[in-house]
């Protein structure tokens, strides 16, 4: 619960109260049952910057922001229930691991560390990550991995366990964006529609098929060649032991590897006097 | 009216200000900005005409619910708010609203008008309006509390109607075309009026304030639906204008939205041409003319509608096989002036249940649960987990395609 | 032989120190300028400054002046008027001229702005992002009439859904330019392109020539006043038959080609003999009344097997009840040919001084198929100087579905719009049947640049899409809303259906 109902009903929303923290050892585990987010952030701050290096946050609900900004690679947040908008955002360095669904804006434009996320993520997923991991154990919505980039030994790497909706990989500047179709209830493909319409650098990979008509003609798809799988199997098998699925299984289904068709996808568009 | 409770006073204790207080950043309400904000309530000057509103083109924000019981059972209101208070970040405290429906069970047959009215002299003219066509069988002030301090309230009355048989004859028009007409009339051109909601046995409850604050404001703690919307608002300009808020309601029609229509301008015109009068200059608006056009004027079958709103794409109608391919085209080639473009999340409440659509590339989230009999709907998944404690199944609906959630039993789809 | 008083306009120069003397220019000009004596000698009153010369110059030693013959100022007696004068008072003849009004009337697009979205709304990337152009020219039906299909879906009933309609992948078309007034390699050259990008071009009045029957399905059949070429085979060649009413550079006149230009394959196709004129009456004397029209409409609806029928119509001051009649008589599509269109040949005082622009004609001709209800039973087509993509893009906000082009589709394939269409010697091998002018043309080519022009305001159309926020062309189309008007008065902007800037 995080409304709680006066007598006479009256609902009130989120109080604005600092959550109760109990400290054991270099932990720290915050009720953050209906408890608004600046709170719930600012006593994660505190926390860290009290020495702890792991913060469990119990009964969230919607917060939002939780994560956002932090820095600290040894840092690690356990996020107990659904986390609000904008986990992670510009995050570099700690690890968040979410214990249900997150909702959209996850990593936004993260800069390093690492997201592990059980349940499914909502849209916008990753957007203009530059480096760090995101893993997701089920589905992901619409316009996930836009325009992430790499830059010298900055990578980034996005997986998807599930099945994902259209936009995925959107202009795609360098990194690596995989998916994987897994134990999914949605019906319907994999990938959705505009597959990684304006890409023009990283790596797509997508387990299973991908009819052509799903990306446009700046991308092609072709089987990804043993190489390759060879490059990608200590990401997945990082991703697997993240998640609990099992590596054979994800191995079992040939891959397809989704490149851009140039790097200039836009040259022959535009002319001048 | 009992104690007055105060708005935006933080459950710790802290006073009351309009400003953000100190470096915590807290989501206040947003000052009004507008120094010509319609005048108080009930005081001396001219009454304002609502349409005038209209310059002022209001967008559509931010946050949104809708759950039904399919089973036909009632819900108590505070579903909904606690489903909208957890959002409360996607609103600004300028607006917000619920719809409920079966909310009247002992006059389920009368159309109930919801007034906001700016004072006495307006409330007269609606009466005299509604009498020239209608019996009025009760009317009564609806019940509310005392609003604190910086937010102002119109009086807010209900009135309990059944068209007179003889101006359904002398006019040659069915009961909800007379409703329609005298909606549009009173609110393009009764100064100081305007109609919440004109349904049978459903309401809506708005004004400009928080969710929370909304719902305490009219007591919906003494109502219970089959369905509820919920609404909060994220206006970039700021009327102090409570008809603005959602939900838009016409007939048992009651629409919250989230995200703005920007083929409005073409919506409009196509609207006008069967008679509807866009005057309120909200988006919002030419949703729910569209649907009533649709649904009750055209007969068109309620997911039918839906992609009229939200068609798929061309190169998704060719990839159909023959018939369906056909039938969508023919769908979008008649219905493309009704097409919405821009992005949108949207709950239409009707007195048979409910549908949610996203527009055709699903620019605004939402998110949908089953629990049971019951349907929910919203555009964070923690107001589903505020509600629904142990959900069946939760799922992103995909773009341009309806949730339906429909009401065992009830006998009318529309109207 | 009298001296004439009307100068020379342009003035020839050849730089000799470039010139390579190889007689280049005197084989290129079409009007007869250069006779050749050791190096190229012009004379400078035939030229119209079509840049043949100059383009096709090995040397670059050509250029074009404006003469600096100074004539006395006079603000109301133009140069121009001064010399129509001298002219007719030396034959007596009505003045000709080719190609659309060239005066510099307000224009009203230009005028006219558009919107684009921020923050609240947030604009489409259209290299990204789905971006739909496709337009259905024809009648829509009112309704859409379905039953339920037995498994728990829906389909439409027998005989209900979308017909006769034209798919088009974009909302432009090619304007009828007839073959006649233009070589056929002209329309082959629009044909080819139409096929390529999946649109249509129009006959004009001269017939369907049997080279074009393998492009039929993108190929508007014209049936105007002097029924060329007109018979049951033309009729249902076509993806849609149009009867042209009138045009816009001529409204209300007749169409004239003079015999010079009927040669063998023109008195073929337009099945008259050769060297005769083709004279098109001013009106059909078939329709004296809008009953007339129908019954004409319906004539070539069963002639057809119900393919979609257009009436094209210049726009005049009643065009607004004009286009209601012509819908009401059963039209599929409306084109409406703005004061600005081009021609082959016109009289110069008709095309400068009769019409209304086409910005208001397709404000008033929506707006009044709104109030009547009936604007989803005729498409508009918009003509008369479609100058860009910008210009395509106010005209479909205005309440346009297409544009059709024939002055840029020219221009395209070389026109530099010396007006001299008329005399049937158009250096770029466009307007004339000289073989030797007419071989100038390759098809291919042609087609090429056609295609590419198309292409690229698609393009541009997208871009402007995207920018609106919105990501199908019937979100603009009427959408006035999207339109402010920059310097307009205010009765021209309710006229126009569209706010001044800042509303």
């Amino acid at each position: 619960m995080t409304a709680s109902t006066s007598f006479d009903g009256r609902v009130v929303g989120y109080s604005r109260a600092a959550p109760p923290v109990v400290r054991s050892g270099d932990a720290a585990t915050i009720d953050c049952r209906g408890t608004y987010h600046t709170y719930v952030n600012k006593a994660v701050r505190q926390a860290f910057d009290e020495g702890a290096h792991t913060v469990r946050l119990d009964n969230i609900n919607g917060q939002r922001y939780i994560g956002t900004g932090l820095s600290g690679e040894g840092r690690r947040i356990e996020v107990h229930g659904t986390p609000g908008q904008a986990l992670g955002m510009f995050m570099d360095g700690p690890t968040i691991e979410v214990f249900g669904n997150a909702q959209d804006g996850v990593g936004n434009t993260m800069n390093g560390g690492r997201i592990v996320v059980h349940g499914s993520a909502g849209d916008v997923l990753g957007y203009g990550m530059r480096c760090g991991r995101i893993y997701i154990g089920g589905d992901v919505g619409y316009r996930v991995g836009i325009h992430m980039k790499a830059y010298k030994d900055l990578r980034p790497v996005l997986v998807c366990g599930g099945k994902a909706r259209d936009f995925f990989g959107e202009y795609m500047a360098g990194g690596l964006l995989v998916l994987l179709g897994m134990h999914s209830r949605l019906p319907g493909p994999v990938v959705g529609g505009h597959l990684a319409t304006g890409m023009h650098g990283g790596e797509i990979y997508v387990r299973g098929e991908v009819e052509p008509w799903r990306h446009g003609k700046d991308v092609t798809a072709f089987p990804a060649t043993d190489a390759e799988m060879e490059g990608l199997s200590g990401v997945l098998a990082d991703y697997c032991a993240a998640v609990a699925k099992d590596l054979d299984e994800v191995l079992a289904v040939p891959f397809v590897r989704v490149r851009p068709a140039s790097l200039r996808p836009y040259s022959e568009l535009y002319t001048s006097l | 009216m009992s104690d007055a409770p105060t708005y935006g006073v933080p459950t710790d204790g802290a006073p009351t200000s309009g400003a953000p207080t100190g470096g915590d950043f807290l989501l206040e309400r947003m000052p009004t900005a507008r120094p010509h904000a319609p005048a108080s309530f009930g005081g001396a000057g001219p009454r304002p005409a609502y349409r005038a509103e209209a310059a002022f083109k209001i967008h559509g924000g931010c946050g949104l619910m809708g759950i039904c019981d399919e089973s036909g059972a009632l819900m108590p209101a505070d579903l909904a708010v606690r489903a909208m208070a957890v959002q409360r970040d996607r609103g600004n405290g300028l607006g917000a609203g619920f719809a409920g429906y079966g909310i009247y069970p002992e006059l389920p047959e009368h159309f109930c008008l919801h007034l906001m009215l700016h004072d006495e002299r307006a409330r007269e003219e609606v009466e005299a309006t509604l009498e020239r066509s209608f019996v009025i069988d009760q009317a009564e002030p609806i019940p509310t509390r005392h609003f604190g301090a910086g937010v102002e309230a119109p009086l807010l009355w209900r009135y309990f109607v059944l068209p007179d048989p003889h101006a359904l004859e002398t006019l040659e028009i069915g009961p909800e075309d007379l409703v329609v007409h005298t909606v549009m009339q009173i609110n393009s051109s009764v100064d100081g009026a305007f109609v919440a909601s004109s349904g049978r046995n459903m309401g809506a409850f708005k004004g400009v304030a928080f969710p929370e604050e909304i719902a305490h404001f009219y007591r919906l703690e003494e109502y219970e639906a089959h369905t509820w919307l919920g609404h909060n608002r994220f206006p970039t300009n700021t009327p102090g204008w409570w008809g603005g808020a959602h939900p838009f309601n016409l007939l048992d029609l009651s629409i919250v939205h989230n995200g703005e229509i920007s083929s409005y301008g073409i919506n409009s015109r196509y609207l006008e041409q069967f008679g509807y009068k866009c005057s309120l200059g909200t988006d919002t608006e030419v949703i729910a003319y569209l649907f009533d056009l649709m649904l009750r004027r055209h007969g068109l079958p309620l997911e039918l509608a839906c992609d009229a709103l939200a068609s798929p794409l061309w190169s998704e109608i060719d990839r159909l096989p023959p018939e369906e391919r056909e039938l969508k085209r023919s769908l979008r080639a008649v219905y493309g002036p009704a097409m919405l473009n821009g992005p949108f999340a949207i709950v239409l409440g009707f007195s048979g249940g409910m549908v949610a659509l996203n527009d055709r590339i699903k620019l605004r989230p939402l998110v949908a649960a089953r629990q049971g009999s019951r349907l929910m709907v919203a555009s964070e998944e923690s107001s589903i987990r505020e509600v629904l404690d142990a959900p069946d199944e939760v799922w992103a609906p995909r773009a341009g395609e309806p949730v339906i959630a429909r009401v065992k039993g009830a006998s009318r789809v529309v109207g | 032989m009298a001296t004439s008083f009307v100068q020379a306009e342009f003035r020839v120069c050849i730089d000799d120190d470039r010139c390579h003397h190889c007689g280049r220019c005197v084989q290129q000009c079409g009007w007869g300028v250069y006779t050749f004596d050791e190096r190229p000698l012009p004379d400078d009153v035939k030229c119209r400054a079509c840049h043949r010369c100059v383009t096709f110059c090995p040397a670059h030693a050509i250029t074009i002046e404006k003469s600096p013959l100074a004539f006395r100022d006079n603000a109301s007696w133009q140069i121009g008027l001064r010399k129509s004068i001298w002219r007719q008072a030396e034959t007596g003849g009505v003045m000709l001229t080719g190609m659309g009004n060239d005066k510099p009337y307000f224009s009203v697009f230009d005028h006219l702005v558009l919107d684009a979205c921020q923050v609240t709304n947030p604009s489409i990337d259209p290299l990204r992002e789905p971006m739909e152009l496709r337009t259905y020219l024809g009648a829509k039906p009112d309704a859409v009439e379905v039953e339920a299909d037995g498994a728990g879906g829906f389909r439409l009933k027998p005989g209900a859904g979308l017909r006769n309609n034209v798919e088009l992948e974009t909302p432009i078309i090619f304007s009828p330019m007839s073959y006649g007034s233009v070589s056929l390699n002209v329309h082959r050259s629009l044909a080819l392109a139409a096929e390529r990008c999946g649109t249509l071009m129009n006959t004009g009045e001269g017939g369907l020539h049997a080279d074009l029957y393998p492009y039929q399905d993108h190929v508007i059949v014209q049936v105007a006043s002097g029924r060329f070429g007109v018979d049951p085979e033309y009729l249902n060649r076509g993806a849609a038959v149009e009867i042209k009413v009138g045009q816009g550079a001529k409204p209300g006149i007749g169409g004239h080609l003079p015999g010079e230009k009927i040669d063998e394959d023109v008195s073929i196709t337009r099945r008259i003999p050769r060297g005769s004129d083709a004279i098109s009456p001013a009106p059909h004397h078939d329709i004296y009344s809008i009953e007339d029209l129908r019954q004409l409409i319906y004539a070539i609806k069963e002639a057809t097997g119900y393919k979609p029928v257009g009436v094209k119509i210049a726009a005049v001051h009643n065009v607004a009840a004009i286009a209601t009649g012509v819908v009401h008589a059963g039209a599929d599509y409306v084109y409406l040919d703005g004061f600005r269109g081009g021609t082959g040949a016109a009289p110069q005082v008709v095309r400068d001084h009769i019409g209304i622009p086409l910005e208001i004609a397709i404000a008033v001709v929506d707006q009044r198929l709104r109030d009547e209800g009936i604007r989803n039973r005729a498409s508009i087509i918009a003509a008369g100087s479609i100058r860009s993509s910008a210009d395509m893009a106010k005209a479909i906000a205005l309440g346009a579905d297409v544009v059709a082009i024939g002055t840029a589709a020219l221009i395209a394939l070389g026109c530099h719009l010396c007006q001299g269409c008329h005399t049937g010697s158009c250096s770029w091998g466009l307007t004339t049947q000289k073989s030797e002018l007419t071989r100038r043309l390759d098809p291919e080519w042609g087609a090429e640049r056609l295609s590419n022009l198309v292409r690229a305001w698609s393009h541009e159309l997208k871009e402007i899409l995207g920018a609106l926020g919105v990501n199908a062309i019937e979100s603009l189309r009427g959408s006035r809303e999207r339109l402010r008007g920059v310097g307009l008065d205010a009765q021209t902007c309710e006229i126009l259906g569209v706010k001044p800037a800042g509303l």
